[in-house]
């Protein structure tokens, strides 16, 4: 009897997220799917705070007695600009909070704080406290009864550590202890630590390669229209001037900024700070946890290495650098992994020239391959297996172990090889595969933008499309090519685009599989 | 050299799920409840950090305690005993005494607090910071606060009747030169 293990919590977290990001998909496509572009949304919503924040601050008297009255001035600019500037900036930063923690929460059910990738995981704690500390600052700069509220709040909750002999909270005692000195303390919170922002931000990215600093232009322009569409017509407004003598009764809060305010007053400081530092402490130690054995690193094999650089331009971590070859032939060059970087993917062996099954060898060895999945032994798997075929029409799927599952729905006429990532896949094994007695070829990929290596999902579309080196060959029919982006759950997909392959090759008996066998590169 | 293109090879099959129109709305859905969600979050609901019928007392003292001792004048033995740089004829305690401070709101005990000096000689100032939610409307209020411990020392009094209109915060401070425990 098969035993049941529970699923964990990360794991049916994962599948509803998967559902979440497929009815998503149903409204945005897989491309332009917001979910699958946290990271390049939260950009956006920065780069929309900075150009607000910019306008917004030349426009700002930075002094106790002229600040509200310089915002309030806002409402004078012509063509509502005054209020469009204001709501960017305030619902950017509601957006950048918000998908910088559904950021967190999906690269966590991926699993993502491990592995090489907790680099990334731990580089991007601060940035969360920076968020914060800069989004609460940006209320007290307009002084109104909110600022007040906000700040003296701080200031207490902050007193409870013995940081300071005199109470910040003793600033706001009265209108006289509020002086313009405080005021430029403001300013570098909510100016200062955007900065260390950015400078976080910088390491966050830095072991990446080709990373996306905008998402794409149609989401771009959607987010912006939304914004501005909501500035005009939810404008965010002041409260009444600030009066230290008076504690506010009812307050206009920002929920999804200032809610530690009220959680402190429903609780205590005390509270509040042990559940902060117990969640930073939480995200500092997700990466430390047990967790399974890191993926083999890819293998370089000088001799068959001819330093095209390929594998460093398409390596989505960054983990491949160029050094003088050993042979010390003048200007050769020779990939090096860095194994601290090395994801283990596979993408590297894909692009790689020197992977094509063509080569008369008896040994494939390429320029740089997986240990675990070298490109020698999937050729020779696919040359047993086509030779074994005794389908009419046998078929070949390359997929991808992170997308839809294949091996249940296998039918006697379809051969199956899951690889690390359809990356991995050089596009000249479409072309041996058909040459070598396939009747068609589906490439399964993960769904657009949900490539568990972040690039191998576009990588392989643009190398079968002939837009990307190495790039499967003119000659090979389309007809018997599938591509599908299939991702996880995304099964009655790939087994659609099988069938729908199966169909087509049927009514091309005739017709040679491959058109032009003139291959003739070799060793 | 140019990488050949496959226009029929467009990028192939992605899921497509709703099309056109379909499609169309089911984004204007979600901008739209993304919008909401933004827009009446950033607003909504409205939050009370006290109700309408109260008041806030801040208790907030900062100062520097009296030293725990009296200055002591040296003999001329012991004076003679010191290296001649550090002969200073009167010594005094470094340590100074903490501030304790004791707080009635219509007789009834609201706070009572012994705040110790900073510094790793304790002879640094010493704040205490309290913030009460008190009822609007009159309000009785006795403060006794103490900076020194040495034998006689004042203890600082004071009885307010105030009358506190909803919201009003009445600051409780101690300033020695306008005579002691200051209600503003």
């Amino acid at each position: 009897m098969p035993s049941h293990r529970p699923a964990s919590v990360r794991s049916r977290g994962l599948s509803g997220w998967q559902a979440l990001e497929r009815g998503f998909d149903s409204a945005f496509g897989s491309a332009l799917n917001p979910l699958r572009h946290l990271g390049a949304l939260g950009f956006l919503a920065l780069w929309l705070l900075c150009a607000s924040g910019i306008v917004l601050f030349i426009l700002f008297d930075t002094s106790v007695t002229g600040a509200y009255a310089s915002i309030e001035g806002l409402e004078r600019l012509p063509l509502r600009l005054g209020q469009l500037l204001r709501g960017l900036h305030r619902y950017s930063a509601d957006v950048l909070m918000l998908v910088m923690l559904l950021h967190i929460v999906r690269e966590w059910l991926h699993g993502h704080e491990r592995g090489v990738r907790r680099f990334h995981w731990l580089t991007g704690v601060p940035l969360v406290a920076f968020c914060f500390v800069s989004a609460v600052g940006g209320f007290w700069l307009i002084w109104d009864q909110l600022s007040q509220y906000s700040a003296l709040a701080t200031a207490e909750w902050l007193d409870l550590l013995p940081l300071l002999t005199t109470p910040l909270a003793r600033n706001f005692l009265t209108v006289h202890a509020v002086s313009d000195r405080l005021f430029s303390l403001f300013i570098f919170v909510h100016v200062g630590v955007p900065v260390l922002f950015l400078f976080g931000l910088w390491f966050h990215i830095q072991r990446l390669a080709h990373v996306s600093v905008l998402p794409p232009r149609m989401l771009t322009l959607g987010l912006i229209g939304v914004l501005a569409l909501l500035a005009l017509l939810r404008p965010v407004i002041s409260h009444a001037p600030a009066r230290l003598g008076q504690v506010p009764t009812e307050l206009h809060l920002d929920w999804l900024l200032l809610w530690l305010h009220p959680l402190t007053d429903a609780t205590s400081g005390g509270v509040v700070w042990a559940l902060v530092i117990g969640a930073l402490v939480l995200l500092l130690t997700l990466p430390f946890l047990p967790q399974p054995a890191r993926a083999v690193v890819a293998v370089v094999d000088p001799d068959n290495c001819s330093g095209c650089r390929r594998c460093l331009v398409d390596c989505p971590y960054a983990a491949i650098t160029m050094v003088d070859h050993p042979n010390q032939r003048v200007g050769r060059e020779l990939a090096l992994v860095d194994a601290d970087l090395c994801i283990g993917c596979g993408i590297c062996a894909g692009a790689c020239p020197s992977s094509t099954p063509f080569r008369r060898i008896q040994r494939l060895a390429t320029g740089i391959d997986m240990p675990q999945l070298p490109v020698d032994a999937l050729r020779a798997r696919l040359r047993q297996d086509m030779g074994a075929a005794t389908a009419s029409h046998p078929l070949v799927v390359f997929s991808c172990e992170h997308g839809a599952a294949v091996g249940g729905r296998q039918a006697p006429d379809v051969q199956t090889y899951p690889l690390l990532c359809t990356g991995q896949l050089p596009p000249s094994f479409v072309e041996y595969a058909l040459r070598d007695g396939a009747a068609g070829v589906v490439v399964a990929t993960c769904r657009e933008g949900g490539c568990e290596f972040r690039l191998g999902q576009r990588w392989t579309a643009e190398r079968l499309a002939g837009q990307r080196e190495p790039h499967l060959r003119q000659h090979v029919p389309a007809e018997r090519v599938e591509l599908v982006a299939a991702g996880s759950g995304d099964e009655p997909l790939l087994s659609a685009a099988i069938d729908r392959l199966r169909v087509r090759v049927h009514g091309l008996s005739d017709q040679p599989r491959i058109q032009n066998d003139d291959y003739s590169l070799q060793t | 050299m140019t990488t050949p293109s496959r226009p029929d090879l467009p990028g192939g099959v992605r899921p497509t799920g709703a099309t056109g129109a379909a499609q169309w709305v089911g984004q204007v859905v979600l901008y739209g409840l993304f919008a909401l969600a933004i827009g009446v979050f950033s607003q909504w609901p409205p939050y009370h950090p006290i109700g309408s019928d109260q008041a806030v007392i801040k208790i907030s003292v900062t100062r520097l305690g009296q030293p725990v001792g009296e200055c002591r004048r040296l003999s001329q033995e012991e004076l003679a005993k010191l290296p001649p740089n550090m002969r200073d004829p009167v010594q005094c305690p470094r340590e100074r005494a903490p501030l304790s401070m004791e707080v009635d709101v219509g007789g009834k005990r609201v706070l009572q607090r012994v705040a110790q000096p900073t510094g790793l000689s304790k002879d640094g100032s010493a704040s205490i910071y309290e913030r009460l939610v008190v009822a609007a409307g009159p309000q009785q209020i006795e403060v006794r606060f103490k900076d020194d411990v040495r034998p006689g020392a004042t203890t600082y009094h004071r009885q307010a009747s105030v009358d506190l209109v909803p919201g009003q915060v009445l600051v409780v401070d101690f300033d020695a030169e306008k005579g002691g425990i200051t209600l503003q």
